[in-house]
């Protein structure tokens, strides 16, 4: 849904020297299913993924929600099924992107350079499910020309919770714009975040409310040179 | 079947499915080492050894509070500092009950007395300015007085009128909650008091925009004496 | 109207109300603020947290055994010990005592159980004047309306609201200062608990090895409702078990610092039965009443078990997204928050209640903050599960049969692709109209627009060259 991401997160990657495959038939975790209570219908998709992820070295995935699925989830999905083993292994080299660079590669320049004031949201399932903090920020540090501000509230939820957003509209509008108006008192151009849809969530407000403040992905700012 | 059967019965059955250990972690195999709590004073706030430090911590706590705490040299002092309580107070009449400290310091005091050793009218230790009591320890890590209906005058006495003056001694002064439980458990074991409590500052509440306020319906000053 | 339907109305309504988003905000910053000063005191309070689930594990696990300790223990000492299998038995037991005992006034320190039973409505249908003493209670008393917090039933008033109300109900002069206005039910519950005949109290924990109750608050009011009166009742759920006395120095200061962000709160009391012999006060009969009420039923389901674990500090409302945005009253039941949405489908029935569960965005916060390690937003996700299994939703399962087989046929995906490409021109037209199918979206938010080039077509271009 957000290629500009994937396409940012191949161009790091070969800019540090790796090889990256990507399976063409992998199109979605199966969260929305799983979230809406469906577990079959999840399960139907997830074991796909499963299957086309047996002979990868490593997993990296540009989104924490994605990364909790696969890397969390999906065992509650599996356990007790034929697939709990597989699961786990699949689990085991999954990497969301940010953790992957700092914490696998063990690299935080990646030789970026983004001179802007910006200010960082931590999505929900990157923060509490992955335990991800640093890695995001320390990469920032890196980024040549890029301020960063913390806004109040960094960590409170931005309201999109997948199939939530659409069920409970004026409470998802609600979280947003307290959000919204957090990362605004800060000054900050750009909103970044590792999750697509969080970002997804405030620039669907901002555009709305005709703010000029943009939300960018971590990684479309690291590929930039 | 009773009602207590019936509950009993369903809570058997319902517990035949064992649940999950907590934490994501696995059970330890062999959960030798004591009930879980054991540990209790490794994690909670740290408390120095001495008690010149102990001193220290529970009169910081004690200010943070809005308690008031005084370290005496002896306990020739007390009634001089009650009869200063008594004029700076305008206390007209007191509650109180027999002890080693309370007897002498409040018959210093020389004022209308209600004694809450023996069953007492509720409504005259209502008209009390002060209720001075005992107490079985001074906690230093939390400020706090541990008292129990037997070591203070029964279980309104520190808590209705609205100035609570404990009569402490320095070997009361211990370290910790853990400690302040092990306490009550030797004193008492066999024959535990009816009510038991920890004091922590005098009364408040938040309820108004959470708008510290003291003296809610408890005693709105509590003043402490170390002899 | 609906308990999902009366939800969304209620939310819709709290969710635009930026006063009230305001005077919640501010108060839950304070709250923060000194939760995590006194969370830092510790000096370590994850492995206090993990030794507090296990305590809690432990209880609730094998409860039957600590019950009847608990309740054998109580007896030993003269306290009269009641069953209640149902919210109807509770009120009917205290009721009886309260007619046995010809009483006319009654005093009461917070109890969320006697929400949850009604008991208030009943003992005031059958004609007892019944005072609330906590002042939070007091104040959403005189206004006819539930608490709105477990913790601080009041939060959603400013002073202003709450001088308007005294004037109102006790005649008493305007002011802005809370102290005056704490000052002035004082004065008033003062009178109360002098010459109330029952006292009724509920509980924080029940200790099983000592046969006590533990009540912990800030006022004194329980304290004063527990030693006047000449008959005391407690009510509380089976599941407030701790198994020993010296599981408190843990608890107590973990309530306090996760419920208010304080150390510990002013008054931490343990209550063991009636007056004993050589006392010179306390109730001359002391009565306890043990709840079911379905909790049973929750401890039946071995996955959500841990949900019966809960102190009841109501860290987790604090914390919550949706609860500061919509509000204690928007849940329309007794326990609201992470924890209350976990619950109640349990307590009152899953499909009435499973919307709780799904208004959600699972962010995790609440599992994050509970110190007894409940695993909450996992239970919002169990209940949509049983849920949808129990009575699926015919349009959405086959939504997402539909969504599972194509993503799974790379053809049939590419192809949906290709018509959403399109649909997305063609929704410019209807968007943000009553016919709009993404109005969920759209009515106050922008749709980014489709990507001119996917990442498949980067990928296969790119491996072309």
């Amino acid at each position: 849904m957000f290629p500009k991401v994937g396409i940012s997160v191949v161009q790091i990657l070969e800019r540090l020297g790796h090889t990256i495959d990507y399976p063409q038939d992998l199109a979605c975790c199966g969260q929305p299913a799983f979230n809406s209570g469906y577990w079959d219908e999840a399960r139907a998709v997830a074991v796909n993924v499963l299957r086309r992820l047996e002979n990868a070295e490593a997993v990296v995935i540009a989104s924490g929600s994605c990364g909790a699925m696969l890397k969390v989830f999906y065992q509650e999905l599996f356990a007790g099924t034929d697939h709990e083993a597989e699961a786990k292994a699949v689990s085991a080299k999954c990497w969301e992107f940010s953790e992957f660079l700092v914490k696998k590669l063990q690299v935080t320049d990646v030789g970026a350079r983004f001179p802007a004031k910006v200010t960082f949201h931590d999505g929900c399932h990157g923060l509490r499910e992955l335990h991800n903090k640093a890695a995001p920020r320390e990469l920032l540090a890196k980024v040549r020309g890029l301020e960063l501000v913390e806004m109040q509230d960094a960590e409170v939820c931005c309201g999109f919770g997948g199939t939530f957003a659409v069920k409970f509209p004026m409470i998802s509008t609600a979280m947003g714009d307290v959000k919204c108006a957090s990362a605004l008192e800060t000054g900050a151009h750009y909103i970044v975040s590792n999750d697509s849809s969080c970002l997804m969530q405030l620039q669907g407000l901002l555009d709305r409310q005709r703010k000029t403040t943009k939300t960018i992905h971590l990684a479309e700012i690291l590929a930039k040179t | 079947m009773s009602e207590k059967e019936n509950i009993l019965a369903r809570v058997r059955e319902a517990l035949r499915v064992p649940a999950p250990w907590p934490g994501h972690s696995p059970a330890p195999s062999n959960r030798t080492g004591g009930p879980p709590s054991d540990n209790a004073r490794q994690w909670l706030p740290s408390v120095r050894p001495s008690f010149d430090d102990q001193v220290a911590l529970f009169r910081k706590n004690a200010g943070d509070l809005k308690a008031e705490f005084f370290l005496l040299e002896g306990v020739d002092e007390l009634p001089a500092k009650l009869a200063q309580l008594r004029e700076t107070e305008g206390w007209k009449k007191i509650g109180t009950h027999d002890g080693e400290l309370t007897t002498a310091a409040c018959r210093a005091l020389d004022l209308p007395t209600c004694r809450t050793d023996h069953p007492y009218d509720a409504k005259d230790l209502e008209t009390c300015d002060a209720g001075i009591t005992e107490c079985d320890a001074l906690i230093a890590q939390t400020g706090s007085v541990l008292l129990t209906s037997r070591s203070a005058g029964g279980r309104a006495l520190s808590v209705l009128p609205p100035h609570h003056v404990v009569l402490a001694r320095r070997e009361q002064l211990i370290s910790d909650l853990p400690e302040a439980f092990a306490l009550l458990k030797r004193k008492y074991q066999s024959n535990y008091p009816s009510f038991m409590t920890l004091i922590t500052g005098p009364s408040r509440t938040g309820d108004i925009e959470r708008i510290l306020v003291l003296g809610a319906h408890g005693p709105k000053k509590l003043t402490i004496f170390c002899v | 109207m609906s308990f999902v339907q009366e939800f969304k109305t209620q939310a819709l309504r709290l969710t635009h109300d930026l006063r009230h988003r305001q005077l919640i905000q501010t108060a839950l910053r304070k709250y923060e603020i000194v939760r995590d000063k006194s969370r830092a005191a510790f000096r370590d309070w994850q492995a206090a947290r993990q030794a507090a689930a296990e305590t809690k594990w432990e209880a609730i696990n094998h409860l039957d055994k600590y019950l009847v300790e608990f309740t054998d223990k109580l007896a030993a000492r003269g306290t009269k010990v009641h069953w209640a299998s149902t919210a109807s038995q509770a009120r009917d037991i205290i009721l009886g005592i309260i007619r046995e005992k010809k009483a006319r006034s009654i005093i009461k320190s917070k109890a969320m159980t006697s929400e949850e039973i009604h008991l208030n409505e009943a003992l005031e249908h059958a004609g007892y004047e019944v005072v609330e003493s906590d002042l939070g209670e007091f104040i959403v008393q005189l206004r006819h309306e539930a608490p709105y917090h477990i913790v601080f039933p009041a939060m959603h008033l400013s002073r202003g609201d709450i001088s308007e109300l005294f004037t109102r109900e006790l005649g008493s002069a305007q002011t802005d200062n809370p102290e005056e206005l704490t000052m002035i039910a004082r004065r008033v519950l003062r009178e109360k608990y002098v010459t109330a005949d029952i006292g009724l109290t509920g509980a924080n924990f029940a200790i099983a090895e000592t046969g006590m109750i533990s009540i912990t608050e800030n006022e004194g009011n329980a304290r004063l409702t527990g030693s006047l009166p000449k008959v005391v009742i407690s009510l509380l759920g089976i599941e407030k078990i701790l198994p020993r006395l010296e599981d408190l120095a843990l608890f107590l200061p973990m309530l306090a610092v996760s419920g208010t962000g304080q150390a510990l709160t002013c008054y931490n009391s343990l209550y063991g039965g009636p007056r004993q012999p050589g006392e010179s006060d306390g109730p001359e009969e002391y009565h306890v009443v043990l709840l079911d009420n379905r909790r049973t039923e929750l401890l039946a389901d071995a996955e959500q078990r841990d949900a019966l674990h809960c102190i009841r500090c109501g860290a987790c409302l604090n914390v919550c997204p949706i609860f500061r945005n919509v509000g204690g009253h928007t849940y329309g039941t007794t326990y609201s928050g992470p924890i209350g949405s976990v619950i109640t489908p349990h307590l009152r029935g899953l499909q009435d209640w499973k919307h709780l569960s799904y208004a959600s965005s699972l962010c995790g916060a609440c599992t994050e903050t509970c110190p007894v390690k409940i695993d909450l937003h996992h239970h919002l996700l169990q209940n949509r599960r049983n849920a949808s299994n129990q009575k699926p939703s015919t349009l959405e399962k086959m939504a997402f049969k539909l969504f599972a087989f194509t993503v799974n046929r790379p053809g049939l995906y590419a192809f949906a692709r290709g018509a959403g490409r399109i649909a997305q021109k063609l929704h410019s037209l209807v968007k943000r109209t009553r016919l709009d199918p993404a109005g969920g979206w759209t009515t106050t938010r922008d749709l980014p627009p489709i990507a001119s080039q996917t990442f498949k077509e980067f990928w296969k271009t790119r491996n072309k060259s």
